[in-house]
Parts: C-alpha cells; sequence; structure tokens
C-alpha cells in the first residue's frame, strides 16, 4: 500500500526510536507546515531529506469511516478505516518558528485527512516526474479545491526534458502558478524550491483582501497566554 | 502490509486511550502544536505519558511525538489532551490565520534563506 512512505519507515525501524533526535530551543513557539505532495517514487522524501535538519521521520494518521467503500481499508470493529502514512521533516528558522516538512500521498484517500492534518499549511509543492506527469493531475485539482497556493517542482531524472509551456500545457496550469525544475537531492535546489513557493504564497496573499474569512479560528490574532496554556 | 517497527494492533491502540478511538473534533492540537512538559514523569503513571513527559522536556511537535512513540496522531493527540487536562504538559498553538501574517511569511523566507 503505502510504499511511497516507505522509505523514512524502514530507517526508522531500523535505529533506535530517539538515537538522533535534536531538539528545538526552549523558545520555540510557533509551528508551521508546508506539504510536499506527489506521485509514488518522484522524490517526496529525498526533497525533504535535502533540507531537513533531521533524519525524516514517518507516522500515520488513521480515520474510521463507518459503512463507506474506500480501496485498501482495514477492518477494525467493525467499521472501515483508511490509513495515510507520512513522512516529515522540520527546519528551525529562527528562535521561534519552526517550519515542518510533509511529504504526503497524492493519492484518493490521502484527501480525505487533508482538512484533519493540513489545514493551515502555508503551502504546498508539487513535485512533478515529467515521466509520468498525469500522476499530478489529482493532486492539483485537490490543492485548487482547498484554495491552498501551490507551486510545481519537476524533479530531474534525467529523462527527456520538456519547455515549461509543454508541462504547463499537460498540467492544465494556471499561468500565476509558479513551475521550476529542481534536483530533490541538493540542499540549494531545495531550499529554492521552498523559497519559491513562500514567495508565491506571500504574492497570492497580498494581492487579496486582507481577511478572507472570519469565521476561521484567531484570524491574525497571535497566540494568548490563555490559549498557550489552554 | 505491515509497516517494518510499527505496532498496528487495534486492541493495544485501544486499551492506550481507555476506548476512545480518536481525539474529539475540538482536540487543540494540531499536527504542529509545540508540546512542552510541566513536570517529570512518575512512578505509576501510564508509560505512554511517562514517554511524552521525557520527550518534551524541550518543545516537541505533535508530529514528532507521534513517529516518536509509533502511534496513530489521532492517539497521540488523546494521550497529550488527557496531560494538558492535568496540567502535565502546555501547549504552543501554531499562530493560524486566515491570511497569513506577512511578518510571519517574511521571517519564513530570511529563515530559509539563510539554510
Amino acid at each position: 500500500m503505502d510504499s511511497a512512505t516507505s522509505e523514512a519507515a524502514a530507517e526508522q525501524a531500523s535505529q533506535p526510536a530517539s538515537a538522533a533526535r535534536t531538539p528545538l530551543g526552549a523558545t520555540a513557539d510557533n509551528g508551521l507546515k508546508i506539504v510536499v505532495v506527489g506521485g509514488f517514487g518522484v522524490g517526496k522524501t529525498t526533497l525533504v531529506r535535502s533540507v531537513s535538519e533531521i533524519r525524516p521521520l514517518n507516522t500515520e494518521e488513521t480515520m474510521t469511516r463507518a459503512g463507506e467503500h474506500i480501496d485498501d481499508i482495514s477492518e477494525v470493529r467493525g467499521k472501515k478505516a483508511t490509513t495515510v502514512a507520512f513522512d516529515f521533516g522540520r527546519i528551525t528558522l529562527d528562535a521561534r518558528n519552526v517550519l515542518y516538512l510533509f511529504g504526503a500521498p497524492g493519492q484518493e484517500r490521502f484527501w480525505f485527512l487533508w482538512d484533519r492534518l493540513f489545514s493551515g499549511t502555508l503551502g504546498a509543492v508539487v513535485l512533478v516526474d515529467t515521466r509520468r506527469i498525469d500522476d499530478s493531475w489529482y493532486a492539483i485539482d485537490r490543492l485548487e479545491h482547498h484554495g491552498t497556493p501551490f507551486i510545481v517542482a519537476c524533479n530531474d531524472f534525467g529523462g527527456p526534458t520538456y519547455a515549461p509551456s509543454q508541462i504547463r500545457d499537460a498540467l492544465d496550469l494556471d499561468p500565476q502558478v509558479p513551475l521550476l525544475d529542481c534536483d530533490a537531492r541538493s540542499r540549494a535546489s531545495g531550499k529554492q524550491v521552498l523559497i519559491t513557493l513562500v514567495e508565491h504564497v506571500k504574492k497570492t496573499y497580498a494581492n487579496q483582501a486582507p481577511v478572507r474569512d472570519q469565521d476561521t479560528y484567531a484570524p491574525h490574532a497571535p497566540v494568548s497566554e490563555q490559549e498557550l496554556t489552554r | 502490509m505491515s509497516r517494518p517497527g510499527r505496532d498496528d494492533s487495534p486492541d493495544r491502540l485501544y486499551t492506550l486511550t481507555g476506548g476512545r478511538a480518536h481525539a474529539t473534533p475540538d482536540s487543540p492540537f494540531d499536527l504542529v502544536t509545540l508540546v512542552v512538559a510541566e513536570c517529570d514523569p512518575t512512578t505509576g503513571m501510564q508509560s505512554e505519558h511517562a514517554a511524552i513527559l521525557r520527550l518534551t522536556q524541550q518543545p516537541t511537535a505533535v508530529v514528532e511525538l507521534a513517529a516518536e512513540l509509533k502511534l496513530p496522531v489521532s492517539i497521540t493527540k488523546i494521550l497529550l489532551g488527557d496531560l494538558l487536562a492535568a496540567g502535565r504538559v502546555s501547549a504552543r498553538h501554531p499562530r493560524r490565520a486566515a491570511v497569513p501574517d506577512p511578518d510571519v511569511l517574511e521571517q519564513v523566507l530570511v529563515g530559509l534563506r539563510n539554510l
């Protein structure tokens, strides 16, 4: 099933859990999320590893849904459970901000858990293998649906190169969505991917009205003392 | 497929949480909420609670705790909810907003450029 994420899981299993723990500084107080979405073997974990300060870790989330048919289910007490495994890494940005990078499979059942796991994410990187470009359509469609800012990064597998316009056409990509080539193994390249995304996020929100959704939890408000200790 | 190193016995998870399968929908914990221990583990404490208190002597994200404990995120959130209610941990929730704070975005860019 989730062989796309087994790489970090296998690594993790081969070492004691706390072998390489690198604690955060005591003042860290704001976790941020960026999600890397892509098909099997496209290099999500490789990209996470190239920029992460910790060895990528693997975990999973399970959602039980009564009576619905999903592929690849396990029966738990008569209910159907869907499980999504994902890898993640971490970048300490400064004394307070910590960025978590999640490598997540793009297949259908993953999106059931998007809101639970990745609501409030800054944005997403759709990692594309140009030899299997069709794998990315669904993820792009879902991100548009969720209103999550995203960019498309083509991981270089040494295959035939395409002009950006060809890739844009193949993905039916909006002109304002940034598209770039990358080498997921390279820290400098991974860093550039993340910078491109955050610049795009900044631009996206700068062009919008200041408050889109007043129902959202604590718009603009920093976390109060009360929230911190709740 | 059984994931290596992962205990996927539902019974074990069921027992850990006293039968609760999922964190309540209003669980305050996000994947990246940073959790900090407010006390030391005590003898007789549930071993997972003790493990969390050891892991959170420095701020540690919910998702890292889940990975270290080899437990699903939802189960980890239930355990954290118990500890939070008992005042044994505190939680630093992400500063979420409908639109990301431009200052925070700038801080992210500065941090990334310094990588």
